[in-house]
């Protein structure tokens, strides 16, 4: 990486190497010594665990409780199943997970594969590269709320500019965000602007840390360019692939803020109705924090598994 | 650059290579700049049009009209001041907070490793595997009536504070570079008796500038960007943020007014962007994949 190093060295430095571990060995263990060293480290800690306690721990014990509760005038009674029944004989139940899917699918298209291959060639470049850096990750600085509303502006049927470049090359105009059969998409290309910089960027980072020495050789061996890509590219960057295959699923599986500012959420027939927008309604529209607590769970069920393989395979990284 | 890449030197020398070589290049180039250049530049240019020429069709490339009272509009019209500055408080306030809070407990667990601290690192590190709008729903209502204080932090700056310091990341980022500096150097000090406070003061702090710097801009350029989270916790419209407020100002406004407050509202991360870039590609790059 040429990008400078944050981590002087990997190393986790040995587990009885802390000054203030040594000076209790020698000064011979006592119990006082021991209870002082650790209220003194625990008084570090506790800002930061209270913080956690009362805003994730807690939160997320009361997700599990909530999925199977109903509250009604501050009062909670256990209802088993109810909640998960009510979800999925909501009809919007089926057709947000299909919009999810398809919006998570489209995202890997655009926001996996193009900044892979357009990290590609501008890694071959050998000018210039400091300002297409700049460039892709200019978008992922900018507030979300004003990037939406600067491409419904764009988008707009009336006045925006993408109908009027469509119509200079001949094309006919679309209804990018009030068709169903398009607002998906344009949900997805507004999105994919805003956010594929980071990726583009650890891409570009990824492919400097491939030793030229491994081209050379495929070159001796008669490789062609496809096939150097291939043999060399592909296999020397699986790893971190992989890893962002993984985060951008989990991510966009998350997908809220695009569709709820570019559409009001909903969109034309539902067609851009999202888990997270279900969960939305439900909690702060309908008031039904059970319903949304058990969708809430189904979503953490499915990204649970995603989230399991990325632990596992970041661990291998750091071997 | 003298690494060597996919295409030989030798390839890259030949006529035809060089050929190639610029014509993708001045692709790329033209491409990427149209393509994300294009839009800001839409942005910004569409802020100066007056309010026919903003939705005249076909649109102008270039202003007829020049308002840079569109500017002062949206400041006055919105109050952009107060909500740019509400904005600042609680990207401030929240950066204090994770820099006084996080920075002590990535010391404590790297340096000077408590009982229990691996259990605790290991439970702050598993609300990374909790899909965050997931948690969403439950936080919001512990932020209406929270345990034991049992108070209702609703519209107040501590709705932004407090929950930003549950950022396991920037902890995992600061306990392992705090694990990479030399013991060496830590224990000489504690044999001279320096007291942690001391430690962590004199000598962690001034040797992580490096990860502090970037911790920090990701804390405030974290707060600047967040939506859902101030849309719920801050509905008060004098306590909303520049995002939340900007939207849900927007249906009442031309177009061209609000296209300059979207101007306005963006300025500040571009300035943090442009003059931090360095340390904010690194920190990408190096911590981006640990998630």
């Amino acid at each position: 990486m040429s990008a400078p190093s944050l981590t002087p060295s990997k190393a986790d430095p040995p587990r009885h190497s802390t000054p203030y571990e040594t000076s209790r060995a020698t000064s011979g263990g006592s119990f006082a010594k021991s209870l002082r060293r650790n209220l003194t480290a625990h008084g570090f800690l506790i800002g930061a665990v209270v913080c956690f306690a009362v805003f994730s721990w807690y939160p997320m014990v009361r997700e599990f409780f909530l999925a199977f509760q109903k509250t009604e005038g501050g009062e909670s009674t256990w209802v088993g199943l109810d909640n998960l029944v009510t979800v999925f004989n909501d009809p919007a139940f089926w057709q947000a997970w299909r919009n999810t899917l398809l919006f998570t699918v489209l995202a890997l298209v655009f926001g996996f594969a193009v900044p892979f291959v357009a990290a590609i060639v501008i890694n071959e470049f050998h000018h210039g590269k400091g300002y297409l850096r700049l460039l892709v990750y200019l978008p992922v600085m900018l507030p979300p709320v004003a990037s939406v509303l600067l491409f419904k502006y764009l988008y707009d049927p009336g006045y925006g500019l993408l109908n009027e470049l469509l119509g200079f090359f001949g094309l006919p105009e679309q209804q990018w965000l009030q068709d169903a059969d398009l607002s998906m998409l344009s949900v997805v290309l507004a999105s994919t602007w805003m956010n594929m910089g980071g990726a583009a960027l650890i891409y570009l980072a990824a492919l400097q840390g491939i030793p030229g020495e491994l081209y050379e050789a495929a070159e001796l061996d008669g490789a062609n360019l496809f096939r150097k890509i291939w043999h060399v590219t592909i296999p020397q960057t699986r790893l971190i692939l992989s890893l962002m295959l993984l985060m951008q699923v989990i991510a966009t599986m998350q997908v809220f803020v695009e569709p709820f500012l570019l559409t009001g959420g909903a969109g034309p027939e539902g067609s851009t109705t999202t888990v997270v927008y279900l969960i939305y309604q439900y909690a702060f529209n309908f008031n039904d924090y059970g319903a949304a607590a058990a969708l809430g769970l189904l979503l953490l069920a499915l990204l649970a598994g995603f989230s399991a393989a990325y632990v596992r395979l970041s661990r291998a990284e750091d071997e | 650059m003298s690494t060597r890449t996919l295409i030989s030197p030798a390839q890259l020398a030949r006529p035809r290579g060089k050929i190639l070589y610029w014509i993708t290049f001045t692709l790329i180039v033209g491409g990427f700049t149209l393509l994300f250049l294009g839009p800001l530049y839409w942005l910004i240019s569409s802020g100066f049009k007056d309010a026919q020429e903003v939705i005249r069709t076909p649109p102008t490339l270039v202003p007829d009209s020049f308002e840079p009272g569109n500017y002062q509009q949206a400041w006055k019209v919105m109050d952009l001041a107060q909500l740019l500055g509400n904005t600042l408080y609680y990207a401030f306030g929240a950066l204090a907070f994770q820099l006084v809070l996080d920075v002590a407990a990535a010391y404590s667990l790297s340096r000077l490793r408590p009982v229990f601290g691996k259990a605790i690192l290991g439970m702050m590190l598993a609300t990374l595997m909790i899909p965050a709008t997931v948690l969403v729903v439950p936080q919001y209502l512990t932020v209406l009536d929270v345990p034991v204080i049992e108070r209702n932090l609703l519209n107040t700056p501590w709705a932004i504070w407090l929950p930003s310091v549950t950022n396991a990341f920037n902890i995992f980022l600061l306990k392992r570079f705090f694990d990479s500096i030399p013991r060496e150097l830590l224990d000489a000090a504690s044999m001279d008796g320096a007291s942690p406070m001391r430690v962590l003061w004199s000598i962690v702090l001034p040797i992580s500038q490096p990860i502090l710097g970037v911790v920090s801009i990701f804390a405030v350029v974290g707060v600047w960007k967040d939506f859902l989270w101030p849309m719920l916790t801050l509905p008060d419209p004098t306590k909303q943020t520049l995002n939340v407020g900007i939207y849900s100002l927007s249906n009442g406004v031309p177009v061209n007014v609000l296209i300059a407050a979207l101007t306005i509202a963006s300025l500040p991360t571009l300035l943090i962007f442009l003059v931090f870039q360095r340390n904010i590609m690194s920190g990408l790059t190096a911590g981006g994949l640990k998630g």
